[in-house]
This record gives structure tokens, C-alpha cells and sequence, in this order.
């Protein structure tokens, strides 16, 4: 689940906070996080019915500013930057040179630069690499003393409401900068589940008790890494170092929506040609979702065959729906064979399996948007 | 009847040369909620510490290996349905297959109740 890194785990400001609640701790993306506290499908289930918080301190908190920092970040990613509003997010990939995957991100415009939110297995490349990519006078802050708390699920709206209700203003993919019970709290109605809900940036000393806060409510409890990455399985959303890679592309990944209009048209960003060209006639493979036949499930690894059994893609993540009941999956299969209703056969440990190409989501995403009926 | 088990998180039952095999508690505790079970057919032909049958969670696929050798008797049918008795019954209900032994005496490497339990408490 994670990638490994060499050196041992490091620990986060709530390592102490999961373990008194009961937190089963694994290594991931360098440091020891909770897995689970009481179950997976319980934490799962409970998040897609009322909220649960999940801890991902682990992630990479940086703050960009400098002359000009939108045009400089559009030489690196291919958002529509220069046209992201103040307290806006978007969802972005930082790409290498051949349009290859590096990372992928949400960026929100502060009034004084961006804020932006990276993996944490890739974090330190990716400083890295802005940083020889970006000019000297661009300032990039890791803010690595803040803790990241997201409270995600259809009632989150109301539970943040009660602690701040000018949270309230804010719709899917929106940002600003609250008080929680004292707490300077940067807040975006954003997450990783499908569901409404926000991720909360804090100092880590403020950590502890602002989880605690939010566990308090009758509508919260503490949700592991395993619950967090079947959730975001059944959102179709794609996990960084399992669906995507270097070897990855926009149009590949199926993130075309990440190519913002403007850019599409100028161009001028890391893989432009390549990756307009693929856009144009279209990609060789392409990330799709699969309903998987009988109980069994298909995981990060297996091979996407063909009649003769010949390797013609392979499933990235997969596992088994809380929601659904049922085994599902992510993987790149031939262009051809991406259309939903496609049957496909995987090949998992000498074993055949049948599945059907879906599109994704596989649970209908329950964002707060702007203008859409409640 | 006696029970053994082994350090795979295993349990057998012993009757004569009769047995069922499960996972214990521990290893269901360790696995969570499980959601397939693969269990061998009957006149299967099992060598100790070899593949005998898949369990898988949320979270991953784990093989059960052969406490023993022998004969597969029965798979527990039950589970195809309700993989979730290995959680709520691990060493009762959610068995996962009985077997003829071959060999009673690899039972002397098996460990008892007692021994188990202080493996358990030194992981």
C-alpha cells in the first residue's frame, strides 16, 4: 500500500492521539499512520452515512509565492493557474518533460500565492523538482510543523457548521481561512471520499485537540488509512504510485478535465505535445473502472488478458466495496476495450476472473456544489 | 478430541484420524472483515504446510497452509455465502475444512492451547 522508504518511519503529531483511540499503526509513505481503529467496512460505511475524520498529516502542505508565481506554475502544470480565483481550488498534476505523471495535487489561490496539497510518498521529489524548475524568486514554503485533518461524509456540512458556522459559505472545492474554536484553521470544502466534506490545514500543536473536537460530535469518529483508500476506490479517484505513474499520462489516467481549456489551446506546459497529440487520437491504454464477477477480489497487480491470455494491461487498485457489496477495480486496458459494458478477463495468481468495464464513479459523489439542488 | 495449532494462526480439531481446520480468533482479528473464502474440495490431497485454502479481507488475500497432511473430507460450504463466520465464529462455525490425517504424527510439532496463547502474547 505504501512506498517503502528506506528509512524507518517517522511518527506524526497524532501518532499518541490514534493509539488511545485503539489505531491499528502501519508504515505508509514513510510514517506510521492508522490503518484502522475498529474495522474498515464499519469506518467505511460510517463515513458514507454520517462523518468520519482522517488524519493525513502526511501529506505535503506547501505555500508558493513570489513574482508572478501563477505564470511560473503554469510552466509546470497544466491548469488553468493564471484563472484559478482567490480562495479557489483545482484539482492538478505536476508533470515531467515527456507528460509523464510526477504527483498529482489540489491548488488553491491565497491572497499572497497558492496553497498546495501533495502525497506524501512523493512529497520531497516534488519540492525537488519545483524547486530547480522554479526561479529563485519564487518562495516555497513546506509547511512542515502543520497538521491535516479531513472531516469528510454527508454530515460534515452540519458538524463544522456547529464549531464555525461561516464554514457554511463555502462550496465544493472552495477555501478560507476560519477560526475553530480559537484554532486559526485553513479549511477547503474538498476530500478524498466522494462525499461533501473539508480538509483542515492547523499548526500540529492544535492537532490533537481540534481532532478530539471533532471526534466529540455525535456524528464523527476516527477513520483509518484502509477505509480511506476503499472510499476513495468506490469515488473512482485515483491513488498516486498505483493508478498513476511517471509513465502515466493525463489522457492515459483519463484526467483529461485536468487539462484546463485555455491550456489545451496554448499549450506550453511539460508533455504538451505528447500529451495534445494522445488527446487528439487517443491513447493506447486508458485507466477505467471494472465490476468484478462473483466475491473474490481483484487486486493492485493482476493482469488485464485477452483470449489467448496474452498481458494487455493491468488492474491498479481493487478491492472490495463496503458500499456495493461486491469486488471492483481500476486498471488500464486497451483503448478498444475501455467503453463501459466491456467485458474484460483478468488473470490474478493463475486464476481467471470476468469483469465489466464501468464508468466511475462507482457511488455517486455527493459534493456541496455551487448552484446544484440540495 | 484434542485441538492443536500452529504458528500460522491455525487451529485443528483431532477425532481419531478424523480433523477440522480454521484460523483462530487472532488471526481473524488480524486479517478484519473478512469478505471471500476459497476452501478445498473434497478428496483434495493436502501436504503439511502447503496451500489449502484462501482467505481474503478488505484489506488483502492471505493463503491457510495445511496444519497437516491428508484427505479433504468436506470444504465449509457456508462460507461461500458468508465469509463474515470467520470473524464472528473463527474457531467454531467459520471451520474451513475436515480432513483425513495421513500422518497423526506431525501433530507432535503442533502446539496446545497453552503454548498458542504464549506464542500470542509474544508477537
Amino acid at each position: 500500500m505504501s512506498e517503502a522508504n528506506d528509512l524507518p518511519p517517522q511518527t506524526l503529531p497524532l501518532d499518541g492521539w490514534h493509539r488511545a483511540r485503539g489505531a491499528r499503526m502501519v508504515p505508509f509513505a514513510g510514517y506510521q499512520m492508522p490503518i484502522q481503529y475498529e474495522g474498515i467496512m464499519a469506518e467505511h460505511l460510517w463515513t458514507r452515512e454520517n462523518a468520519g475524520l482522517f488524519d493525513v498529516s502526511h501529506m505535503g502542505q506547501l505555500l508558493i509565492s513570489g513574482p508572478d508565481v501563477d505564470v511560473e506554475l503554469e510552466e509546470l502544470l497544466p491548469a488553468d493557474v493564471k484563472g484559478l480565483g482567490i480562495d479557489k481550488m483545482r484539482y492538478s498534476l505536476l508533470l515531467n518533460e515527456q507528460g509523464g505523471i510526477l504527483d498529482d495535487l489540489m491548488l488553491t489561490r491565497q491572497a499572497d500565492g497558492f496553497y498546495m496539497v501533495v502525497n506524501g510518498a512523493t512529497k520531497y521529489d516534488d519540492i525537488g523538482h519545483m524547486r530547480e524548475h522554479l526561479p529563485d524568486e519564487i518562495t516555497l514554503n513546506h509547511l512542515e510543523e502543520s497538521a491535516l485533518l479531513a472531516l469528510q461524509g454527508p454530515k460534515a456540512g452540519e458538524v463544522l457548521a456547529r464549531i464555525q458556522p461561516e464554514v457554511a459559505r463555502l462550496y465544493f472545492m472552495e477555501a478560507g481561512a476560519f477560526d475553530l474554536d480559537g484554532v486559526p484553521a485553513w479549511v477547503s470544502r474538498s476530500g478524498y471520499t466522494g462525499e461533501d466534506g473539508f480538509e483542515i490545514s492547523i499548526a500540529a500543536e492544535h492537532g490533537e485537540r481540534i481532532a478530539s473536537l471533532l471526534c466529540d460530535q455525535p456524528e464523527v469518529k476516527p477513520i483509518g488509512l484502509g477505509a480511506r483508500d476503499s472510499l476513495r476506490l468506490e469515488a473512482g479517484l485515483p491513488l498516486y504510485g498505483h493508478d498513476l505513474d511517471e509513465e502515466t499520462t493525463p489522457i492515459t489516467a483519463d484526467l483529461g478535465f485536468a487539462l484546463s481549456k485555455r491550456r489545451r489551446e496554448e499549450g506550453g506546459f511539460p508533455g504538451a505535445d505528447r500529451i495534445l497529440l494522445e488527446r487528439e487520437q487517443g491513447p493506447v491504454l486508458k485507466r477505467v473502472g471494472l465490476i468484478v464477477e462473483g466475491r473474490q477480489p481483484v487486486r493492485e497487480g493482476a493482469a488485464v488478458v485477452d483470449a489467448d491470455g496474452n498481458e494487455v494491461g493491468k488492474v491498479t487498485s481493487g478491492g472490495f466495496s463496503p458500499s456495493l457489496e461486491r469486488p471492483i477495480a481500476m486498471a488500464y486496458v486497451p483503448a478498444g476495450s475501455a467503453v463501459p459494458g466491456t467485458r474484460v478477463r483478468l488473470n490474478q495468481r493463475a486464476k481467471i476472473f470476468e469483469a465489466e468495464v464501468t464508468a466511475m464513479p462507482f457511488v455517486p459523489h455527493r459534493y456541496h456544489r455551487k448552484g446544484a439542488a440540495k | 478430541m484434542t485441538r492443536y495449532f500452529t504458528k500460522d494462526h491455525e487451529w485443528i480439531d483431532v477425532d481419531g484420524d478424523a480433523a477440522t481446520v480454521g484460523i483462530t480468533d487472532y488471526a481473524q482479528g488480524q486479517l478484519g472483515d473478512v469478505v471471500f473464502v476459497e476452501v478445498p474440495d473434497a478428496g483434495r490431497q493436502l501436504s503439511q504446510g502447503g496451500d489449502a485454502a484462501v482467505v481474503e479481507s478488505v484489506k488483502a488475500a492471505s493463503d491457510v497452509y495445511a496444519p497437516v497432511s491428508g484427505t479433504v473430507t468436506e470444504g465449509n460450504a457456508a462460507l461461500s455465502d458468508t465469509p463474515d463466520l470467520v470473524n464472528t465464529s473463527p474457531e467454531a462455525d467459520g471451520w474451513f475444512f475436515k480432513l483425513t490425517l495421513s500422518n497423526p504424527s506431525e501433530l507432535d510439532g503442533l502446539m496446545d492451547e497453552g503454548a498458542y496463547k504464549e506464542f500470542v502474547a509474544g508477537l
